[in-house]
């Protein structure tokens, strides 16, 4: 049965509305496939503003790997604007994807890809949108598989009521397997609920509904367990190894919209082994996977060539991390020396960087700000994060980028991190203007600058930080105030120093929601309930809202966000597996209280972290040895013949 | 930010410049004039055009726009002008661009524009189709009636400093009402609006009728820029490429006299 455009309704509301072209389509190098020639049919949804979803890699990736297929067909969803959802609402136009402005209700799949957790609430709304029910119980074949991925689906407690199945880690593989689970599933019409199971007992695919949860009386989980036979215990995550396989995206979106990201990405690696004990990113993705030398000249070319984008970022969670990175820059250096291309290295530490690697990368274009990372303002709060950094390295590598022409240069902290006091915070403006004295001194000029920006520390699912107390907003903000009062008290560097923060409280909702279990559901419905979304937006979010609904809903946020587990604890999300002992995290707390660092696995023996022997994988590192040839250019292929 | 002055050598100096006419077709004209340069800039470098650019640290290509049909509203004629680094030929350099270009912003014309002539002289007027669906012929043709002859007609317009008054009826050169394709239940308007500051736009006219004879369209109208140009005499809109067409077979006629002579003389 063919599903028609909503384009025709859709168009009168568009002159209406903030933005229109942001729900109009045609990216370069999107695609409509034909709806009665696919037998599996994925919606991708990225739960947030288009300008925000458009360019992450993740939602790409997918949309392009699903394309390939023949018979399979992906289109892109995104949150719509607060003035176009009550448009939609007036005119009764249900959420659409962009690509073909079909009803996301038809499709198979509603596959949504969470990199935070404050997209909640514009998940139930786009279900609200789309005519799909909010509870994965009241749907019925006609409705899609709701689906969540990304990082925050390792933990996917909080909106398991919502969710038809959430999928862990690499979604590559993952997608073209539950593809062919459906369509078999489709060709044996099976029902709804066989569907999941097969899913369920195919492998890394978790079924909330096939597990039921039980609580001790002081509220704590005393156990998760399947309700199904065959399903299994605990749900892996899944890890794609070698990505010169995965050269994706091959042909990335080009929106005429303006989005947060105007460039071309190439992922240099997958997966970090620093060890920071906050960073969530760093542990469900291990372990490093490089792309080779070769492999990321080609998908530059190929990703150049198909968008004419002028500037390429390399990213990973830490990029100068990779084995070849000096060949790499130089390397692409050369081959676009001339061409107005500039590269970008975003995520780079302070220890791995060097002057020589930010004139490769500025070489053939436009020199942008340098951003570093401590994380910790004390030398011994960066031993509790494992953050491995001193006050002399940090300031050393600012001053020779002072020394070498950069006159801006942006430091990134936390506050808010586990066995914080006053005094750690209070070092990072002693750092900053360290920086500033340094830098005037090199540069014989009063003419450097720093920016200060704090973030606040979430504790996340599967990290060592699991366990650890949150600091609530009161006394994050009162740090937060000290330090503003710390760095304007010396007048000499003050107006060098810029100070960015955001307060404690949607810091304290994060938390909430990030290691919530079960019992968070009705709080995040509450909240959408009373016209919450886009919590991720400042001008939307509101604290106190959420604070009523949890009141409402019997939940205690405290509870959740600042108290401190203990090692005998179950977690919510201890059924879900990243392939990281628990044993280990807990000894990495523990190592974290105590303040003792550990090394990177890449340069020492294995610490057993778990995740290689429990996944079946291992470290895809080089070097590889070998150059990035010159490309053959044709020399003005419109000139007069 | 580095301070420093740029190292290396200049880039290439521009060695042709040239005049594009483009159109803001079908879906193409929700795109605002930021997405349509974003656009422009990212087909040039696909279709490979040697283009010129600025010299500094953040070199820029060189592209002046010609005005820019608002948010909304489609055109058959927008101008741009764009500076090569080395000469192309122009029928190549109108498929490869055309190609590169989202289907709906499409290049119709490519002239060489000659030293020292400027193209935003030459745009005195535009010349706007307006739909309006919804609204009968003789609605429409009462509303242009009492329009025109309205010694003045004040609107206002949301700008982002404020509320901004203009005179919609000093500007509008000429207006009449037909029915669309014959049809009698929807009307359309052709109106030729000289271009003043601030610009009175198709949505103004529109506030206009409103003002005068209380026209309130129940669906948003569809308006179009069918050209913009020099006024002539007879109160329509020119073709501002018309002088470079000339000077272009004037330099043909030039070079081929040349080689006539050429061909003729004695060796």
């Amino acid at each position: 049965m063919p599903v028609e455009s909503l384009f025709p309704r859709l168009e009168p509301l568009l002159p209406t509305v903030q933005k229109p072209i942001q729900y109009v389509g045609g990216e370069l190098n999107s695609q409509v496939k034909d709806w009665d020639s696919c037998d599996v049919r994925w919606a991708i949804m990225y739960p947030d503003a288009y300008e925000v979803g458009l360019p992450n890699q993740g939602v790409m990736i997918l949309y392009e790997v699903l394309n390939e297929q023949p018979g399979v067909l992906a289109e892109r969803t995104y949150s719509v604007w607060p003035d176009m959802a009550a448009k939609m609402r007036a005119a009764g136009v249900p959420q659409f994807t962009v690509d073909g402005h079909r009803p996301v209700k038809d499709f198979d799949v509603l596959g949504i890809s969470f990199s935070t957790e404050l997209g909640y609430t514009n998940m139930l709304e786009a279900l609200d949108l789309a005519g799909i029910p909010l509870h994965a119980r009241d749907r019925d074949e006609s409705h899609p598989i709701v689906l969540a991925g990304g990082h925050a689906a390792f933990n996917p407690e909080p909106i398991a009521e919502f969710l038809d199945a959430a999928v862990l880690g690499d979604g590559e593989q993952a997608v073209l397997e539950m593809t062919a689970v459906l369509r078999q599933a489709k060709l044996d019409g099976v029902d709804r609920e066989q569907t999941l199971l097969r899913l369920a007992r195919a492998g890394g695919v978790y079924v909330p509904r096939f597990y039921d949860t039980d609580y001790l009386p002081d509220g704590r989980i005393a156990r998760v367990v399947p309700n199904r036979p065959d399903v299994p215990f605990r749900v892996h995550k899944r890890t794609v190894m070698d990505l010169d396989e995965w050269p994706y995206p091959k042909q990335p979106l080009v929106p005429l919209a303006e989005t947060v990201h105007e460039r071309m990405s190439v992922e240099i690696f997958r997966g970090c082994t620093r060890g920071c004990r906050f960073c969530q990113a760093g542990m469900i993705t291990r372990p490093v996977r490089e792309r080779s030398l070769t492999g990321i000249g080609d998908m530059v070319k190929a990703g150049l060539d198909a968008t004419g984008y002028e500037e390429v970022g390399l990213l990973s969670l830490s990029s100068a991390d990779h084995s070849e990175i000096g060949a790499v820059a130089k390397g692409l250096a050369d081959r676009y020396e001339g061409t107005q291309t500039s590269l970008s290295l975003p995520s780079t530490r302070v220890d791995a960087f060097n002057i020589d690697l930010a004139q490769e990368i500025s070489r053939n274009g436009r020199r942008s700000g340098l951003t570093f990372a401590p994380e910790g303002g004390s030398e011994r709060l960066r031993k509790v994060i494992n953050k491995m950094v001193s006050k002399d390295d940090l300031v050393n590598t600012v001053t020779t980028a002072y020394g070498a022409g950069w006159r801006q240069v942006k430091l990134y902290f936390m506050v808010g991190l586990p066995t914080e006091t006053d005094e750690d915070v209070l070092e990072i403006a002693e750092m900053a203007r360290d920086v500033i004295r340094a830098g005037r001194s090199i540069t014989g000029t009063r003419d450097v600058r720093c920016t200060v920006s704090i973030g606040g520390f979430v504790p996340k699912p599967h990290t060592p930080f699991q366990w650890a107390s949150q600091l609530d907003h009161e006394t994050t903000d009162r740090r937060l105030k000290l330090l503003r009062d710390a760095i304007n008290s010396d007048r000499s560097t003050a107006k060098a120093i810029g100070y960015r923060y955001h307060d404690g409280k949607p810091g304290i909702v994060e938390g909430l929601l990030s290691r919530g279990d079960r019992r968070v559901g009705p709080v995040i419905e509450q909240v959408w309930r009373d016209g919450g979304k886009f919590d991720g937006w400042s001008e939307h979010f509101s604290y106190d809202r959420w604070m009523a609904a949890a009141e409402k809903a019997g939940v205690d946020v405290a509870w959740y966000t600042t108290r401190e587990r203990e090692q005998s604890e179950v977690l919510p999300w201890d059924h879900l597996d990243s392939g990281l002992d628990k044993e280990w995290l807990w000894s990495d707390w523990q190592d974290a209280l105590a303040e003792q660092d550990l090394d990177d696995c890449r340069w020492i023996p294995c610490f057993d972290c778990g995740v290689c022997p429990q996944m079946g994988t291992d470290i895809q590192i080089g070097p590889t040895g070998k150059t990035l040839l010159p490309l053959t250019v044709v020399k003005n292929p419109l000139g007069v013949a | 930010m580095a301070r420093k002055t740029p190292t290396g050598p200049p880039p290439p100096p521009p060695v042709q410049r040239l005049r594009l006419r483009y159109t803001k077709r079908g879906r193409l004209r929700f795109t605002s004039h930021r997405d349509i340069a974003r656009a422009f800039e990212r087909a040039l470098r696909r279709a490979q055009v040697p283009m010129a650019y600025s010299a500094g640290f953040s070199p820029h290509p060189k592209i002046s726009w010609v005005g820019a049909a608002p948010t909304g509203v489609a055109s058959e004629a927008e101008y741009v002008e764009i500076s090569v680094a080395e000469r192309v030929d122009l029928d190549r350099l109108r498929s490869a661009l055309d190609e590169s270009l989202p289907a709906g912003i499409d290049i119709t014309e490519v002239v060489e524009a000659p030293v020292g002539s400027s193209l935003p002289d030459r745009i005195e007027a535009s010349h706007w189709g307006i739909r309006l669906p919804g609204v009968g012929l003789d609605a429409a043709l009462q509303a242009v009636s009492a329009f025109l002859s309205a010694e003045s007609v004040v609107v206002e317009r949301l700008m982002k400093d404020g509320k901004r008054q203009m005179d919609a009826r000093a500007a509008v050169v000429a207006m009449s009402a037909s029915a669309t394709d014959g049809d009698r239940s929807c009307a359309t308007l052709d109106v030729v609006v000289r271009h003043v500051t601030p610009a009175v736009r198709p949505d103004d006219v529109l506030s206009g009728l409103r003002i005068v004879a209380d026209l309130v369209p129940p669906v948003p109208p569809e308006a179009t820029r069918y050209a913009q140009g020099p006024l002539t005499e007879s109160g329509g809109v020119g073709d501002p490429l018309a002088p470079d067409r000339l000077h272009a077979d004037g330099a043909t006629r030039a070079a081929a006299d040349l080689e006539q002579e050429a061909a003729g003389a004695p060796s």
